[in-house]
């Protein structure tokens, strides 16, 4: 493993968010009204939070080659992912450092996600097992 | 105006476990498909098992679909004063004893951590340690919720 792991890119769509919705049990109309969002100060509809932890998520278990290698997984949610209502949707680009090796032989990964540039999360990182 | 304090008698409050909740290999398989996880391991039992694990394993955020409604024991109790409407999600994480699995059937003993008021805002971290029905620790996951202050 490298210091700096490639990025992945995400493409995410509101027929995402209603997929994920239904998926989860989350149903917040913030997630699939843009009445609801726009009325309580949002931009238009914003992504889960944990759909955006989800593909974070995704790029650990596919950069750690295994389903079931994260041990620890802890985010802050710092700005909202707007989504619009296109095809294109909008895109969140995940990337990652390795900050260390435990004594167990764990690797702890600092974790960015940004979606048009800004950061989405802080405190971000994931600790992988070795198989 | 700004929102009433949260009841700080919260804090450090334990609850009953909640029902078992059976994880199923469709449900597995929709929370997968809905993130777009591909790996063979939350699809296939064959795969799973090639890994060690009885059936179709769960991608690491899965818990959520789990603890997020049991939560509700907790954080919709009208006496803690959440107003659900200006909540929005600030930290969550998650410490795996190993990955939920198919055929699990998981119970939620869910506590409250802490409870902050900063700047108009109100913070609660709710701690879920989830188990089997025998008591074999799953994952543990903390959600912190904020409560925002009225605009101002």
């Amino acid at each position: 493993m490298t210091d700096a792991l490639e990025p992945k890119t995400f493409r995410v769509t509101r027929a995402d968010l209603v997929r994920y919705a239904g998926a989860s049990g989350d149903f917040n109309p913030i997630h699939w009204s843009e009445r609801v969002a726009t009325g309580v100060g949002l931009p238009g509809v914003i992504a889960h939070g944990m759909f955006t932890m989800a593909l974070v998520g995704r790029a650990v278990t596919e950069w750690a080659g295994a389903p079931d290698a994260v041990v620890e997984f802890s985010v802050r949610f710092s700005r909202p992912v707007p989504v619009p209502d296109t095809d294109e949707g909008t895109e969140v680009v995940v990337s990652a450092t390795v900050k260390e090796v435990t004594d167990e032989g764990h690797t702890r990964l600092s974790l960015t996600a940004t979606c048009n540039g800004d950061k989405v999360l802080s405190l971000a990182q994931a600790l992988i097992s070795k198989r | 105006m700004w929102g009433m304090p949260l009841d700080q008698s919260f804090v450090g409050r334990s609850w009953p476990p909640t029902e078992p909740y059976l994880v199923g290999r469709e449900k597995i398989r929709e929370f997968a498909r809905a993130i777009g996880a591909t790996d063979a391991a939350y699809h296939d039992p064959a795969a799973a098992r090639a890994l060690g694990y009885p059936d179709v394993v769960a991608p690491p955020t899965f818990p959520v679909a789990i603890t997020m409604a049991a939560s509700r024991q907790v954080i919709a109790d009208p006496a803690l004063g959440l107003d659900y409407t200006r909540v929005v999600h600030g930290d969550q994480r998650f410490a795996y004893t190993r990955p939920v699995v198919a055929g699990d059937a998981l119970v939620c003993v869910n506590s409250v951590d802490e409870i902050i008021s900063r700047g108009g805002h109100e913070f609660i971290t709710t701690r879920t340690e989830v188990t089997t029905e025998a008591g074999e620790p799953v994952v543990t996951v903390w959600s912190k919720l904020v409560q925002r202050g009225e605009e101002h």
